[in-house]
């Protein structure tokens, strides 16, 4: 038996119509605490699993979050346990940062999410403070910067303190601070006891920043496990397509460095 | 609406200080939202005030409060004349606005408005089948088979947008491309009916499209009333979950909210508020557009603000429009219709202008 916080996704299929992307898909059990990077080349199914995790897409299988099958949890329930954080923030929403988390706490179904209107507010500002976006507060959502966009857009995800958080590539057009301040700040959610999956595309970024990796190809998954197991020469020359080298710096990070095409793309992999 | 400096508080209250700006904010909604009713208020007497007969404000105000004090011929010129057509011009305004609130949200577009998606067209065909050819709904007594028939179709054209969309699993994009189908659609078809009418039936029908509040009778004014009073407890207590929605569809769904089911719920309201007003009044097109983007303008999309504000600033926007189709020509009553647009354009245009500015 696992962790009773642990999710455990098992022979999960998951598609659009008549487009099926993710087939009868195990991963490892996901721990509570733990930073966990989907990457794979594009149309790997990566935002697919991330998407069929927080119900968007539908789906078949089992993912069950400690005693619940999250598939079998209507909409609002889920929504208890599960925060999703999409790629993009509408930018011609006339909103502030503050309206669009109170909105994010407001909006669900659920009364214990309510609370009194002043409660909501408080809870609402404790995490732009947290994020360090509380002088934008009043700002309207369509007047932020990149950063600051994707800044808010986690705002209104984390709000509601959810278990299982999933964040679908939440540095991509951030430059290299704000990718720092995002991923420090992503890293201390899963530290309070969260489990926390995100899509990556930068493989640096990942094998730094997460301790366990699934890359995916085709819908299926490559390989598995700590950034040094999942990332291999062999594995990125079957996936990718590319001659690359994983090496550690002096400081015992790891490196994914690319040196070229892959000679011959070898569909095979090392498992 | 976005603004507000906020002040560092040295004393560690930011937290304060940002609760502080966002009720300073929610006040200023609030007395927006309470200076458009008082402007609605002196607009609506005002539009009492007016009308052909040289009947002046005072005397129409005792007209309203002491009815036997004043003539008979006063009395009925308030009271059966100007009374309906200024009641009708508030509530059409209200739920062609609230309409196209709705329909904005839920299908991000600001272009969206049930006229653009084909609701009046129908309304138009129903209209020209009764008028022209006499075809109406079995049971419907003569006097009302063409606003039943306006009303069948304006409703039946948001269900068939409904199901196409249901049929194919299709996006909120799709939805708006079969809507403005559907316009090219009716229109055709109301073009080929015009095409076999008779002389009278064709002027008939044409004045028809253009809108008019003088057709506005008590029955109409109840049942339209009716409508709103049924729809508008339920869009209000959606503003969460429509506010939630501007922030993306995934979005609102990972929060909890079921948006296929809102987005139904929101269209069957959108469709009755449409429908009854297109069939009583005829078209009106410019309303359902320029109030909510007046409204957004005005006091930002937290549905619980705007969604009353739209409602108002439509009325608002419908009761001058009648003032001024009563001024325009000394003893003529210009078609409504061709007046909203009239009067809505500049101060839309104003509005985009100054928001350029700001920015």
């Amino acid at each position: 038996m696992h962790d009773s916080r642990t999710l455990v996704t098992s022979n999960l299929s998951a598609g659009y119509r008549n487009r099926p992307v993710l087939r009868n898909l195990y991963l490892a059990p996901l721990e509570p605490g733990k930073v966990t990077a989907l990457v794979g080349p594009n149309a790997a199914g990566k935002s697919t699993l991330l998407r069929s995790l927080a119900g968007l897409v539908p789906s078949t299988g089992s993912m069950r979050l400690g005693d619940q099958d999250l598939n079998k949890l209507g909409i609002a329930d889920r929504a208890q346990y599960v925060a999703y954080m999409p790629q993009t923030l509408p930018q011609n929403a006339e909103l502030t940062v503050l309206e669009g988390v109170i909105g994010a706490l407001k909006a669900s179904p659920l009364a214990n999410f309510e609370g009194s209107g002043p409660e909501t507010r408080r809870r609402a500002v404790n995490v732009l403070d947290r994020l360090g976006i509380l002088d934008l507060a009043m700002e309207g959502i369509g007047r932020l910067s990149g950063g600051q966009r994707q800044l808010a857009s986690l705002a209104q995800a984390i709000v509601r303190a959810p278990r299982l958080l999933l964040l679908d590539e939440p540095t991509s057009a951030l430059d290299l601070r704000h990718q720092l301040d995002v991923m420090t700040i992503v890293r201390e959610l899963a530290r309070e006891g969260r489990i926390v999956v995100v899509v990556l595309h930068d493989l640096t970024l990942a094998a730094s920043w997460a301790e366990h990796l699934v890359v995916l190809n085709r819908g299926t998954v490559v390989a598995e496990g700590p950034p040094e197991e999942a990332l291999s020469s062999s594995i990125l020359s079957a996936v990718y397509g590319v001659e690359a080298r994983v090496e550690r710096c002096s400081r015992g990070r790891l490196h994914v460095m690319v040196d070229g095409p892959a000679s011959s793309t070898e569909l095979h992999h090392a498992n | 609406m976005t603004g507000g400096v906020l002040v560092e508080n040295p004393a560690g209250g930011r937290h304060e200080a940002v609760l502080a700006a966002y009720e300073r904010q929610k006040l200023r909604r609030t007395v927006v939202v309470v200076s458009l009713s008082a402007l609605l208020v002196a607009s609506f007497f005002f539009d009492l005030a007016m009308g052909p007969s040289s009947l002046r404000l005072v005397d129409t105000l005792r007209a309203i409060l002491w009815p036997e004090a004043v003539s008979r011929s006063a009395a009925v010129i308030v009271w059966d004349v100007r009374m309906p057509a200024a009641i009708m011009a508030v509530l059409v305004g209200v739920a062609l606005s609230l309409a196209g609130a709705e329909m904005q949200t839920i299908l991000n577009n600001p272009l969206a408005s049930p006229f653009t998606l084909g609701v009046s067209s129908a309304a138009s065909l129903g209209a020209a089948l009764a008028i022209v050819l006499g075809i109406g709904i079995p049971g419907v007594s003569e006097s009302w088979i063409v606003t039943g028939n306006a009303f069948i179709f304006a409703f039946a054209s948001v269900l068939l947008l409904q199901s196409l969309t249901g049929m194919r699993g299709a996006g909120v994009d799709s939805l708006v491309m079969f809507g403005i189908a559907l316009v090219f659609t009716f229109n055709a078809l109301v073009a080929l009916i015009q095409f076999v009418a008779s002389a009278d039936a064709l002027q008939q029908l044409v004045f028809w499209g253009m809108g008019s509040l003088s057709r506005a009778t008590w029955e109409s004014i109840t049942i339209l009333g009716l409508v709103i009073i049924l729809t508008v407890p339920f869009s209000f207590g959606a503003s969460w979950r429509l506010t939630a929605l501007r922030l993306g569809e995934d979005r609102a769904r990972s929060f909890g909210v079921n948006v296929l089911r809102l987005r139904f719920f929101s269209l069957l309201r959108i469709s009755l508020l449409a429908a009854t007003s297109v069939a009583f009044v005829g078209t009106i097109g410019f309303i359902g557009l320029v109030g909510p983007h007046i409204a957004r303008m005005l006091i930002g999309e937290d549905h619980r603000f705007f969604l009353p504000a739209s409602a108002l600033t439509g009325a608002l926007v419908m009761s001058l429009a009648d003032i001024a189709s009563k001024s325009i020509a000394p003893g003529v009553i210009v078609p409504i219709g061709i007046v909203t647009s009239l009067v809505g354009l500049p101060v839309f245009f104003s509005l985009i202008f100054r928001r350029r500015e700001r920015l």
